[in-house]
This record gives C-alpha cells, sequence and structure tokens, in this order.
C-alpha cells in the first residue's frame, strides 16, 4: 500500500504535457523477443509522425505492470495504452477508464478481419477498447523429435497414446513430461486438459460459467484423473522450475514432451531449432471434438482529453492492427496474428497450423478462452482454482477430492 | 541589543531540532500511520480492482479465515517466525561468546560472520535455491564426490521446503545478531566477572548468572528485529520458493500480496495485512512495555 502510494504521488508528479502527438505504451514485455516484436510496432507508430513513449514495467508476468498502472489510475494518470489481459480489460471499461478506437475500426474493417473469439476480448459493448497484437494457444505440446525417434514412436494424438508412451520413454532414460512446477504453469496444463478430455461444451460449463455442479461432475473427475497421469510423468526435480528451462530439456532430448503455450516457441526458435526436423508443435489431444484455447494480447486505450494523444491512440491502434505490423510483429512473438484474414507464407509451420485451427475452431464454436490467463474467468476465481490445481499436482491427492476443492474453491472467490 | 540577540539564539535552539524534525515526523506520520489507517478502512471496504469506500462490515475477515490458503500461511509463518527467532538468537549468542574469548584473528573472523547481512534477501534467496536444488547444487556435487547415497531434497519437498527458508535466513541473519550480542558482552564491567571468579565461579555460572542477565538488552534488540523480520519475510520466500512447491510455503506477505495485487481482492488482502499487524503488535507491545517499564523504575 505504502509503495503503491509513494509511486503514484513520483508519476503524477513527473507527468506533464506533450505538445506533439504522442502514445505512452505501459507493458511488460521485456524479454529478447518480445522486445523485438514490439518494435515493430514502434517503428509504424514513429513512422506515422507520432512520439512513442515507452514505459515498460518489467516481471511477474505483467503482476508487476498491473500494480504500476492501479497507482497511474488512483493519481489520475492513466497511460494511452497499456497492455492487459482478458477479464482486466473488460473490469477496467466497466469502470469506465477505457476510452475506444470506433472510428479507426469502423474505417479498417475490424470486424471482419478478427475472429470472434478475439472480439470477445477487444470490443467491449460494442466499442473496440483495445487493439490485439497476437494471439497465442495455450493447449499446446512441444515433442522432441530425437527422442520419440529413439523409443519409434509417432506423436500421440489421443490421451490413451499418450499415456501409453509414458513407460516407453522412461525404459529408455528419457522423462516423458518436462514440466515447471509452478503455480501458473500447473493452470496451463490444466485448462489443455480440461479442454482435450471435457471438450469445449463442458470447459464453458466449468471454467466460464463456473457452474457449480460441472465442476464437481464425473467430467472434472475424468480430467484429474488424467491430470495424475501427467503428474505420473514429471522428474522429481520439477517443483519450482522455470518454464524455459523445463523447454530446454525438450530442446536438449532430455525431456520428451512439455505441455506448454505457444510462447514456448522462440525457446526453440533461440535455439536454433526448426519445427518438424528437431521438433514438432503438436496440439494436446482431443476426446471430444476439436478444440483450441485462446489468449489474446492486445493494448487498451486509457480514456484521453489532450487531442494529441488522442491522435496518438488512433495512429497506435492502426499500425497495430497493419497486416505487416502483424506478421513481423509475430514472427519475433512467436504467436500467430490476431487477423485471419492476413498471407502468414513468410511465417513458420508452427505458426501456419495454429492459424488454420484458429479460424476452423472460431467458425465451429469450439474455441475458449483461457482459463489461467484470465480470459475465462476473474483473476479472484482463476488464483482460487490455481491454488486448488497446484494442491493436487504437488501431492497425492484423488481425483475425486481434488474436484471437490476446485469447486469450493471457486465458490468462495465468486 | 545584544539581550534580543541572545533571545533569539536561545528561542531557536529550542526551536531548531524540532524544526530539523519535522519533516522527517510530517513524512512518517503520513507515510507509515496515515497508510496503516488506510490499510485498516480499506479492510472493511468491498475494494476490489481499486480502493472503494462502500462498507462492508467484516465480511473480508470472515472470508479471509474461510481461505485454507490464509490457514497455511498462519501455521507457515508460526512454525517459520518461532525456530528462526530461536535459533538465530542461539546461534548468534553462541557465536558472540565464542569470539568474545580474547582469541586472535577476531578481526576479520567478525566481518565473515557479518557480511551476509549485507546481501538483500533474494540474493540469499536465489543463492540457496541453487545450492539447495538437487539437480545443480549440494545433492549434485556430492554425487559427483562419489556419496552416491547422499540426499537433500527438502526443497522440492511440500512438507519440508519452509525449513530451507528457516536455513537460509538464520545463515543470513545470525552474524548480525552476533553483534548485537558482542557489543553488548564488550559492555559489561570487567570488574563484576573478576569478583565473580575471585568468588569461585566457574565460567558456566559466570554466564548463566551473569553475562547472560546483563545482556537483557541485546536480546530485547534482537527479538524486536527478528520477530519484524520474520513477519515481513516476502522477499526470501519469493526467491528462494515462490511460496511452493504448490501453496506449500505461503506466509501472511506472500498471502498479503497477491490478493491486494494480482487476484483484485483488495479488502481481503487489507484484511489480511491488518490481521498481521495485529498480531506483531500482541507479541511486541507487551514485552517492549514490560521492558522499557523496568528500565525507567
Amino acid at each position: 500500500m505504502k509503495v503503491l502510494s509513494i509511486t503514484a504521488f513520483l508519476l503524477a508528479t513527473a507527468s506533464h504535457a506533450l505538445a506533439e502527438p504522442s502514445v505512452e505504451v505501459m507493458h511488460f514485455w521485456t524479454s529478447g523477443g518480445e522486445a523485438a516484436a514490439l518494435s515493430a510496432v514502434r517503428d509504424k507508430v514513429v513512422a506515422g509522425g507520432v512520439a512513442w513513449a515507452d514505459a515498460p514495467v518489467a516481471g511477474g508476468g505483467g503482476d508487476a505492470a498491473k500494480t504500476a498502472l492501479q497507482a497511474r489510475i488512483a493519481s489520475g494518470n492513466p497511460p494511452a495504452a497499456m497492455l492487459m489481459l482478458g477479464q482486466n480489460i473488460i473490469d477496467w471499461a466497466n469502470e469506465g477508464l477505457l476510452g475506444n478506437v470506433d472510428a479507426i475500426a469502423a474505417a479498417e474493417g475490424w470486424d471482419a478481419a478478427l475472429p470472434q473469439a478475439v472480439q470477445d476480448f477487444t470490443k467491449v459493448d460494442g466499442h473496440y477498447v483495445s487493439a490485439p497484437t497476437n494471439v497465442h494457444r495455450t493447449d499446446m505440446i512441444w515433442a522432441s523429435k530425437a527422442a520419440f525417434d529413439k523409443i519409434g514412436a509417432a506423436y500421440p494424438t489421443t490421451w490413451d497414446e499418450l499415456n501409453a508412451l509414458a513407460p516407453r520413454f522412461l525404459e529408455a532414460g528419457i522423462i516423458p513430461l518436462a514440466h515447471g512446477g509452478q503455480a501458473w504453469q500447473e493452470a496451463y496444463m490444466f485448462e489443455a486438459v480440461a479442454l482435450g478430455v471435457g471438450g469445449a461444451d463442458f470447459y464453458r460449463r466449468a471454467l466460464i460459467e463456473l457452474d457449480d455442479a460441472t465442476l464437481r461432475g464425473p467430467e472434472m473427475v475424468a480430467v484429474f484423473t488424467q491430470m495424475a497421469q501427467l503428474r505420473g510423468m514429471v522428474d522429481a526435480n520439477f517443483p519450482g522450475r522455470d518454464w524455459n528451462l523445463a523447454s530446454a530439456m525438450v530442446i536438449n532430448g532430455e525431456a520428451a514432451m512439455q505441455i506448454m503455450g505457444d510462447w514456448a516457441k522462440g525457446e526453440f526458435t533461440n535455439a536454433g531449432k526448426v519445427p518438424g526436423d528437431d521438433y514438432a508443435c503438436i496440439p494436446v489431444p482431443k476426446a471430444q471434438g476439436d478444440g483450441f484455447v485462446y489468449l489474446v494480447n492486445s493494448l487498451s486505450f486509457f480514456t484521453q482529453t489532450d487531442p494529441d494523444l488522442i491522435t496518438g491512440q488512433q495512429v497506435l491502434a492502426s499500425a497495430i492492427m497493419d497486416p505487416a505490423v502483424q506478421v513481423a510483429f509475430n514472427q519475433a512473438k512467436g504467436a500467430i496474428p490476431a487477423r485471419t484474414d492476413i498471407d502468414l507464407s513468410a511465417m513458420d509451420a508452427c505458426a501456419q497450423a495454429t492459424s488454420a485451427a484458429l479460424a476452423s475452431n472460431d467458425a465451429g464454436g469450439t474455441a475458449v478462452p483461457t482459463f489461467a490467463g484470465t480470459h475465462a474467468a476473474n483473476a479472484a476465481v482463476v488464483g482460487a482454482a490455481t491454488d486448488a490445481i497446484t494442491a493436487f499436482f504437488n501431492s497425492d491427492m484423488t481425483a475425486e477430492d481434488a474436484a471437490a476443492s476446485l469447486a469450493d474453491a471457486i465458490a468462495a472467490a465468486r | 541589543m545584544a539581550a534580543s540577540a541572545a533571545d533569539f539564539r536561545t528561542r531557536l535552539q529550542d526551536w531548531l531540532p524540532k524544526l530539523v524534525l519535522a519533516p522527517s515526523f510530517a513524512v512518517t506520520l503520513l507515510f507509515v500511520y496515515g497508510f496503516i489507517l488506510f490499510t485498516v478502512v480499506l479492510s472493511f471496504t468491498g475494494s476490489k480492482m481499486l480502493p472503494r469506500f462502500d462498507w462492508v462490515g467484516f465480511a473480508n475477515y470472515e472470508k479471509l479465515f474461510a481461505l485454507p490458503a490464509w490457514h497455511t500461511a498462519i501455521v507457515n509463518i508460526a512454525i517459520f517466525a518461532t525456530l528462526y527467532i530461536v535459533i538465530c538468537t542461539v546461534v548468534g549468542l553462541m557465536l558472540a561468546i565464542f569470539l568474545d574469548q580474547k582469541i586472535r584473528g577476531e578481526g576479520v573472523l567478525r566481518p565473515i560472520y557479518l557480511y551476509p547481512m549485507a546481501l538483500s534477501f533474494i540474493v540469499t534467496g536465489t543463492a540457496w535455491k541453487w545450492f539447495l536444488d538437487p539437480g545443480i547444487g549440494l545433492e549434485r556435487i556430492m554425487h559427483q564426490w562419489g556419496w552416491e547415497s547422499f540426499s537433500f531434497t527438502w526443497i522440492k519437498d511440500g512438507e519440508m521446503a519452509l525449513y530451507t527458508i528457516v536455513i537460509a535466513a538464520v545463515w543470513q541473519t545470525s552474524g548480525f545478531v552476533m553483534a548485537m550480542f558482542l557489543a553488548g558482552l564488550r559492555g559489561i564491567d570487567n570488574e563484576i566477572l573478576k569478583a565473580a571468579q575471585i568468588d569461585g565461579a566457574s565460567n558456566w555460572q559466570l554466564y548463566r548468572r551473569i553475562v547472560i542477565p546483563l545482556l537483557r538488552p541485546a536480546f530485547l534488540s534482537a527479538f524486536v528485529i527478528l520477530s519484524h523480520l520474520a513477519i515481513k519475510s516476502y522477499d526470501l520466500v519469493i526467491a528462494l520458493t515462490g511460496g511452493g512447491p504448490g501453496r506449500a510455503t505461503e506466509m501472511p506477505a506472500t498471502f498479503m500480496y497477491s490478493y491486494t495485487f494480482t487476484r483484485n481482492q483488495m479488502g481481503i488482502g487489507a484484511s489480511s495485512a491488518v490481521i498481521m499487524l495485529m498480531t506483531i503488535a500482541a507479541i511486541m507491545v507487551p514485552y517492549l512495555y514490560a521492558e522499557l517499564r523496568e528500565k525507567k523504575a
């Protein structure tokens, strides 16, 4: 509390009016690939005659940036644009603090360019409050080709195949599943399994509508039963490991698979690995029809009164949605463009396959928003559910008890 | 003329200390006590993402004590604080007594024990995380040296991870406690000790009956410093275990941060902060009261 207020005080005294069109972008994209991605947007904005004020807040997967944002809001000095996730955008819009870029969106035909899945988290009450830079798919398996070649197995397409692989990998001295035992990683694994085992309908009832009977029901028990299988595939040293170290285990061939969002691709690319030749990116098996868990990254626009700042916001929005910028941004970030109407031939095979899957799942109604990334539910619910999920994964709790404790945790947090 | 100049100097001397202290007093009043009050107010409101002032009574406290994570945090801090304070005091006192035996090289040894205190808890936490990690640290070294059966996996074990935090925290602070006790030991009048020795007191009796009772002010300082370090233990936990495995090493401070700032439940976060403050006050106020009153008498 103290720190927050001091920060607010300092930021308030430091701010001053700028005389030319400008846009201040607050974000937490500070790693190499992320910074390179954002510079694609920045170059376009600067070329449009708008000064770019970079306000990065590193750390905590955006938690630190969120705290800084709260301080800025409390001091009455919101940034022009802020990188935010999922329900947070809707919460801030409901607080009445977000402006919109409807004029640009209408002129550039955003409605036709963006899949419904993306519109759900950028358009609130019919207004574009946010401009999407990219979509991540979170239900992905990253598999080491060397490891699969060693035991002569094909990549799994069903849960039974995946479960049957584990003893064979262990026999060959390979860890079947590389996993980083941090609560948030277990939450992403959980949502991938929930969609894979239960299907899109179940996912919606359980994790979006938060229906208590579904959360306690037999389908959820089946989800946790599969989670218990995965729990048996990790090495003893998993607790506390960072996700990129788990990716490194797959890259080195020490482990066979990792379940992680497609931001993991950056690790493979940086290690000089090529999809198809060195590793495979495959969706998590789906038992009940197709499915796709998406996470939308977007920059949200806080209401401004200075016309120079409003111009800056509009130029930024237009730059983000520029097809060339979308491709360049996502080549650097390892995600896929938010637009599904642009040429992706410059991107790698993984990105092309993921983009095609987004378009088909969006049309088929089987694309669901990420739970762990606070799109499906708000931060309070996700936090409580994450506690229950991580408690299960780090103990020998039964699947029945896990479903009950998940339902209790969610009921308490609503 | 001379009289009024002298008068002015007297008045200045009278006012200057107050004038100099005023800014820091005002800042402390606002940023410490003001925000304590603000937090107490928030804990009775339904604040979610931003501070809001809709009165909800004790609802946040009821929710707080229904949360399993809060119970874990309370049990953890009780175990951690007890072990940390007791072990640090014992180790610090022993080191101080040993160093006080007029040994050679004290000037070299003293800073060696004191240096860990110069590190931040983040550095301590990260270093111990690597050292205790079975895959890269102590266990691996032992295996490489040929002791294949050696096993030390506390940091990966939900039951034992809490004790790794105790180890790291004791390593960090016991040297500082030693310095406080050493200062206390140096302040003891040698005449008293000599008199006791002439009366035939053994070394053990000397320490038990005379030295340790005379160190009482040092014990008070050590207790006050250690207990507030224990209850605000946040950075060490985050760096060493991140609250894990699972949520096994959740502490009130980590709980408060995550509920206030990442889970948009500022009301519950504020109420947990108030409980932390009240807990520490409940321990410290009677202790300080008893100690300070005795001194006056």
